[in-house]
């Protein structure tokens, strides 16, 4: 059986990735793709200890299963407002989103 | 005897109803409430004062003191409460009827004097005020509850003074009136708070019960300064006292009080408001008497001081209206002279029973001597005496009803001063011959003033009066009180106040003693109207003389002895120069100093900070993750 630590390291590699994109990167989507990354990684964590921690129970997994939902729907609130963005301003690129500012 | 809640409540709900609305309502319909209103108060006084002295008030030879309606207001701890409630004992009930009485004249008298003025509703709304407040003043069942009403007079006193609140000098008489009472008032807290802290209580019948027995042990055996607790706490009560009533050297505001309408001078200043002092050491007199002696003695030598004062100052007075304020002074010193001569009990107590005899029969002729100055005022339109002359001939109601008035306050017998004052020397010749005899002379001063006044107002020399503005007669409206007046300080002075009103409630027989004390009155109130008639009747030349030969003395009777230069030194150079100055630049520099600092602080700090918050989101979870890092850093590692 694969050992738990390689399921942690993936994940804590995404959790990282995720948060250095969601940062850096001026494309909205692409800080959307950063934020689906740091959700994945968390939910990869639930499952691993559920599976390895606390083998009788599965309540982890439903976490995870809720998880996937919850990031489906803000998926695609996330995506209605940046199309909705990009009507109104004609880019996507945070640095330009600066109208609310007082 | 609950009804006797509705005195107070008439005047209240006349103040709320016409200070409200009044301004909607036609001027004599506001006047007519208001009268009317006060013509049930006096009514319903007259029938509590029955029911108290002659049906329910004695029992066992004394006269016990009713409660008839009681409330608490605020609880501090379980001994320590304050109530407001209704005390109706034989000087309460007294002071009900004394007060709806003048008062009711005023509101008549008003309706006549006040026609046309403006702001007519306002001036009876504060009358009524200033009648509510003075009967919840009397009534009070505790020491606190007559601290409100206190205030609330001396509120009611500031606006009517300043009714004509167009003319500067009228609003800074009601500042100096409300300023120096209050000054006295602070004295007047400070012994409340510590006769009840020692004491526990506010309440009047524990306070005065056997012989103020509680103030006198819980104070035994403490000092301060070399004088008993007790005699602080009581002689501060009694400097809110005199400055209400206007004693040596808190007298000041009253000259100036003058200002006011005549009618409220009537009211206030010579019938009601500044007896308070009077009827607030006759009140706690048992605890003055048993607990402080020495204030008691002290009341009596600055009432003797004050009475000679006033009186040498109206002598030179020449606005009518100031001869009177300073009358005033004088005839209240009387009072509080005799109570500082009484003893307790049975005969002794003579002085307690004189001072409310004088106080009952002074506020009739005084409001009397006030509304006769007032109708002579409206027929002249001028307050001095040298526009005046031979007014008998044009008014002939006005100048018999103040002939009558001073009759009374010179001691003439049987008018009703005679009877008070004659009982006041009494007490005063038993206790202390200086005193008696320096009152003796003031009643010679009296007379003399009182009718110098008279004969310069309606004898002496007739003056150039303008043709189309001869003096008339007032109307009926200001003549029938005038002559209600007349009658009362004709017959009040036959009450046999000794059976009714005395330190103990017992009563006892009181005697007039002809040889030692009425007949000498007599003749000194007599030589006093003989001078003022000689040197006045005709209109002659002599005063002018007598005023030249005294020269400097003159001068300082005339500007009132130069007390309010005084006041105004020590005010401006001593308190405003070497307190106010240095406080105020402390709060100036150091208080606002650090506040101001402290804001330009938080500005300069919040300025250099300010652009940590850009909007970015991105750049918040960056300083997040990087704070979230260090801080599990630091939790791992140390």
């Amino acid at each position: 059986m694969i050992k738990m630590e390689y399921y942690l390291i993936v994940s804590t590699l995404m959790f990282f990735i995720g948060i250095y994109g969601f940062v850096v990167r001026k494309n909205m989507l692409a800080i959307l793709i950063s934020l689906e990354l740091v959700l994945n990684a968390v939910e990869i964590n639930f499952a691993v200890f559920n599976r390895y921690l606390f083998p009788g129970s599965m309540e982890g997994m439903f976490f995870t299963l809720f998880g996937i939902a919850i990031t489906a729907a803000e998926t695609a609130i996330a995506i209605a407002i940046i199309i909705n963005v990009y009507r109104n301003i004609g880019s996507i690129n945070v640095r330009k989103i600066n109208k609310m500012k007082g | 005897m609950e009804y006797s809640l509705l005195i107070l409540v008439t005047p209240f709900v006349l103040f709320l109803l016409l200070g409200l609305t009044g301004h909607k309502m036609k001027h004599h319909v506001a006047g007519f409430i208001g009268t009317l209103g006060m013509g049930l108060a006096a009514v319903l006084s007259y029938v509590v004062a029955f029911q108290y002295f002659f049906v329910i008030g004695k029992t066992g030879g004394i006269f016990k003191e009713l409660i008839p309606m009681s409330f608490e207001w605020l609880r501090f701890t379980d001994k320590l409460h304050i109530e407001l409630g209704i005390l109706l004992d034989p000087i309460s009930v007294m002071m009900l009827v004394v007060i709806t009485t003048v008062s009711l004249m005023v509101h008549l008298y008003s309706l006549g004097y006040m026609h046309g003025e403006k702001g007519f509703q306002r001036y009876y709304a504060f009358l009524s005020l200033f009648s509510f407040s003075m009967l919840g003043l009397v009534v009070a069942t505790n020491i606190f509850q007559m601290y409100i009403f206190w205030e609330l007079v001396g509120v009611s006193s500031y606006s009517l003074i300043g009714f004509y609140y167009q003319k500067p000098s009228a609003v800074a008489a009601s500042k100096k009136a409300f300023i120096v009472t209050r000054f006295a008032d602070l004295g007047f807290l400070v012994g409340i708070l510590i006769l009840s802290f020692y004491t526990g209580t506010f309440d009047f019948g524990a306070l005065t019960a056997n012989n103020a027995e509680l103030a006198v042990t819980s104070m035994q055996g403490l000092s301060f300064m070399g004088l008993s607790i007790g005699a602080w706490a009581m002689a501060l009560i009694f400097m809110g006292g005199a400055g209400k009533s206007a004693m040596f050297p808190l007298h000041i505001w009253l000259p100036d009080a003058m200002e006011g309408p005549t009618p409220v001078s009537a009211l206030i200043h010579a019938a009601t408001m500044v007896v308070a002092g009077v009827f607030l050491v006759a009140r706690l007199f048992p605890v003055y008497l048993f607990a402080a002696p020495e204030v008691l003695t002290l009341i009596a030598y600055i009432g003797t001081f004050t009475a000679l004062f006033a009186a040498i100052i109206a002598v030179t007075q020449t606005d009518i209206k100031r001869v009177l304020a300073f009358s005033t002074i004088s005839q209240i010193a009387y009072m509080m002279v005799s109570l500082g001569v009484s003893g307790y009990g049975g005969h002794d107590g003579v002085g307690y029973m004189a001072s409310m005899f004088h106080l009952f029969t002074h506020a009739f002729f005084k409001a009397l001597l006030f509304l006769g100055a007032g109708s002579v005022i409206h027929a002249v339109h001028s307050n001095e005496m040298k526009d005046m002359g031979r007014l008998h001939k044009y008014m002939p109601v006005s100048s018999i009803t103040f002939f009558i008035a001073c009759l009374a306050i010179a001691g003439i017998p049987p008018f009703s001063g005679f009877f008070s004052k004659d009982e006041i020397l009494a007490a005063a010749l038993h206790h202390d011959k200086l005193i008696f005899f320096v009152m003796l002379f003031v009643a010679g001063l009296t007379a003399f003033y009182m009718f110098r006044l008279y004969f310069n107002i309606f004898w002496g020399k007739e003056k150039e009066y303008d043709n189309h503005h001869k003096p008339h007669e007032s109307p009926a409206l200001m003549t029938v009180p005038l002559i209600i007046l007349a009658i009362f300080s004709v017959f009040t002075g036959l009450i046999p106040f000794p059976e009714f009103i005395t330190a103990d409630r017992m009563s006892f027989a009181a005697h007039i003693e002809w040889g030692t004390v009425a007949i000498p009155s007599i003749v000194v109130a007599l030589t006093g109207i003989v001078i003022a008639f000689v040197l006045y009747a005709k209109g002659s030349e002599k005063p002018a003389q007598i005023a030249k030969s005294l020269g400097g003395f003159y001068a300082a009777t005339v500007n009132k002895f130069y007390l309010d230069e005084v006041w105004m030194f020590i005010t401006k150079s001593v308190i405003f120069k070497l307190i106010s100055e240095p406080i105020k630049w402390f709060d100036r520099h150091v208080i606002d100093g650090a506040m101001n600092g402290l804001a330009w602080t938080t500005q300069k700090v919040s300025d250099s900070i300010k652009g940590l918050q850009s909007g970015q989101v991105q750049l918040y979870v960056w300083a997040y993750v990087v704070g979230s890092l260090v801080i599990a850093a630091l939790v791992l590692f140390f």
